[in-house]
């Protein structure tokens, strides 16, 4: 009980430091039910106006649908992509005697570290080139290139503590060095597998500058651009339907979070058993 | 299925672990190779079951060369020391591996690894994961997934290492019985002699890349070819001292103690600095060449008293005896020893 007591000015300074967050997110929610009148924070009437976007789309925007399901394809086909090459490229980092793999090991380091915003504009006219701008197949490559070198060394790490006789004893049990991977090793590191696939579709959930800048209009539009057309729109200024946008955009994350906390927790263990 | 290695090297970079060695295991025999670690038993092992590249020479199984051929093919049974069994499976999938990987029937699969489960008995245990077993019983279903598609031989690296002293000493006895049950050549490595002595029809024993001896247990302990052998084998081990030849006789240094030679023993010429090793259980209250020391140090283990005996030159001898009340520490005691029982080693380790 001491401690509690000796704590409780921290408590309460962290309390009055983070009221304000406390109370953007209160009323990022309560400002999508209700109208208040103006001058005023207290609402006075209860309104579903601001969630109309669900069901009536504007003249000249996408379907709210329509964007939601590009940004589900953007995040889950980057967080495939993202799983598979480095579920792969991180055994082979781990376990195989590869040509130049201290140098492949550096460079998937140096590469996680690079800010890839500096290659926008290189991105950009290579996807113009190529045929791939303004399309959701070209930023989903991007993407998933953009977080490869973190899953790659991520799996690596996984795999790194996965016992070396198991596949020694798969070797002599006659198994090929794919199937040893594929049906021994790989169920090892299923924890890895799983949090990796969730930390690669909440980044591509979110991510905004990529789509932005190579698939800014058109169909291949998703949420968070979709979310800033709304705030640069002059025309139409919806403080209250910016809002409820935003809301309907981060509720997935939210919710993922909830029901998966415990793997994404396993990701900053480094692949220590979880 | 007789194994040979035929002038066999095996280096890791600049590093010769193993030097033409040459060794061979007869069809259904188990064999150890018992040594200190870093001997290069285990490398042996490896190379065999094809883990590691040889470096020179061949390894053959039957009339048949193995070296270059790959791990998956040479159907060799390996049981690592940390068992190595699949996690994610259950028992039954962990025998019936190699099976399903070599396609056969799901009847014959069952079949087969129903009868090798009963053979190690672990009948009841077919549905639990590995991490649900004991070490023991882990152990039994690592040799039942080696076992299991009849392998050319059964390799097995310090399987006892992970195991509690009451554990071990039945898993000794299971092993030995299912190989005799199965007839399976097999070889274990080990660097606990009593492993090595209790298990196996024969002990290879290796130090530093080479093999020193190759003999029965029985024979190997009898006539150990090197001091190294003599004092590897044998617990508690075997004690040495210096000693000089003088008149046929051995004279220990400073200490007023002569020893005859031992018979089959050729006499080393007079001034011949030589090692006597005495086993402790040679020493004690019968024997014809008296010794005579201080008692430094009692063990008691129960049935029998380990003691130490500090010569009036400092060394020191061990003498293991039924437990009795009649000495103490520090006391001064003439016993004797049997000189028939003596070994004599040249100053490098031979045997005289």
């Amino acid at each position: 009980m001491t401690g509690h007591l000796k704590s409780w000015p921290i408590v309460l300074a962290l309390s009055i430091l983070s009221a304000p967050l406390v109370l953007m997110y209160v009323y990022l929610f309560i400002d999508t039910f209700t109208n208040a009148p103006p001058g005023s924070f207290i609402p006075n009437e209860f309104t579903l106006e601001h969630w109309t976007f669900l069901w009536h789309t504007p003249p000249g925007r996408l379907s709210i649908w329509r964007v939601t399901l590009n940004s589900l394809m953007f995040a889950t086909s980057t967080a495939t992509l993202v799983v598979v090459v480095s579920s792969m490229a991180g055994y082979v980092l781990s376990r195989l005697n590869v040509p130049a793999r201290g140098f492949f090991l550096a460079g998937v380091m140096v590469l996680h570290a690079f800010p890839a915003i500096t290659l926008i504009v290189a991105i950009f006219l290579v996807l113009q080139i190529v045929g791939l701008y303004n399309t959701l197949i070209g930023v989903i490559l991007v993407k998933a290139a953009i977080d490869m070198p973190l899953g790659i060394w991520l799996m690596k790490g996984f795999y790194d503590t996965v016992p070396w006789e198991i596949e020694m004893a798969g070797i002599q049990d006659g198994a090929s060095r794919f199937t040893v991977w594929r049906k021994l090793v790989l169920p090892q590191v299923k924890p890895g597998i799983f949090a990796l696939g969730l930390f690669a579709f909440l980044l591509g959930w979110g991510e905004f500058i990529l789509p932005q800048v190579l698939a800014p209009s058109g169909n291949a539009q998703v949420l968070s651009v979709y979310l800033a057309a709304l705030i640069a729109d002059d025309n139409n200024f919806d403080m209250a339907l910016f809002k409820s946008v935003g809301l309907f955009y981060i509720a997935p994350v939210l919710i993922l979070f909830f029901f998966f906390q415990s793997y994404l927790m396993n990701i900053y263990g480094g692949g220590s058993k979880g | 299925m007789r194994i040979l290695l035929d002038k066999f090297s095996k280096s890791f970079g600049d590093v010769r672990v193993i030097e033409d060695m040459t060794l061979e295991i007869n069809d259904g025999e188990m064999l150890a190779l018992l040594g200190p670690s870093g001997c290069g038993k285990s490398t042996t092992l490896f190379a065999i079951c094809g883990i590691h590249k040889v470096t020179g020479g061949r390894i053959l199984f039957g009339d048949r060369d193995m070296t270059g051929v790959p791990s998956q093919e040479r159907n060799v049974g390996v049981v690592f020391q940390s068992y190595a069994l699949y996690p994610h499976m259950t028992v039954a999938e962990n025998i019936a591996f190699p099976l399903r990987i070599r396609k056969l029937p799901e009847a014959e699969v069952k079949r087969q690894m129903e009868e090798m489960a009963n053979l190690v008995h672990i009948e009841a245990l077919l549905d639990r994961r590995p991490a649900e077993l004991s070490g023991g019983q882990q152990q039994r279903v690592a040799l039942a997934r080696a076992l299991v598609r009849r392998p050319n031989v059964l390799l097995l690296d310090e399987p006892l290492a992970n195991l509690d002293a009451k554990l071990r000493l039945e898993m000794r006895s299971e092993i030995r019985r299912i190989q005799l049950e199965t007839g399976i050549t097999a070889i274990l490595v080990t660097h606990d002699q009593v492993e090595a002595m209790s298990m196996c029809d024969r002990i290879a024993i290796m130090n530093a890349g080479e093999i020193i001896q190759i003999a029965t247990p029985q024979e190997m302990y009898r006539n150990p070819r090197t001091a190294f052998v003599a004092g590897f084998l044998g617990n508690p081990p075997i004690a040495f001292i210096d000693a000089v030849a003088s008149n046929g006789t051995l004279t220990v240094k400073d200490a007023d103690i002569r020893l005859p030679v031992p018979p089959n023993t050729e006499t080393p010429p007079d001034g011949t600095p030589v090692i006597v090793g005495i086993r402790p259980e040679n020493l004690g209250r019968d024997g014809d060449a008296p010794i005579r020391g201080r008692i430094s140090f009692v063990e008691t283990q129960g049935r029998e008293n380990l003691y130490d005996l500090t010569l009036a030159n400092g060394s020191v001898l061990r003498s293991i005896q039924r437990e009795s009340d009649d000495v103490s520490l520090n006391d001064e005691v003439e016993w004797r020893v049997r000189s028939d029982q003596l070994f004599l080693f040249a100053q490098n380790g031979e045997r005289l």
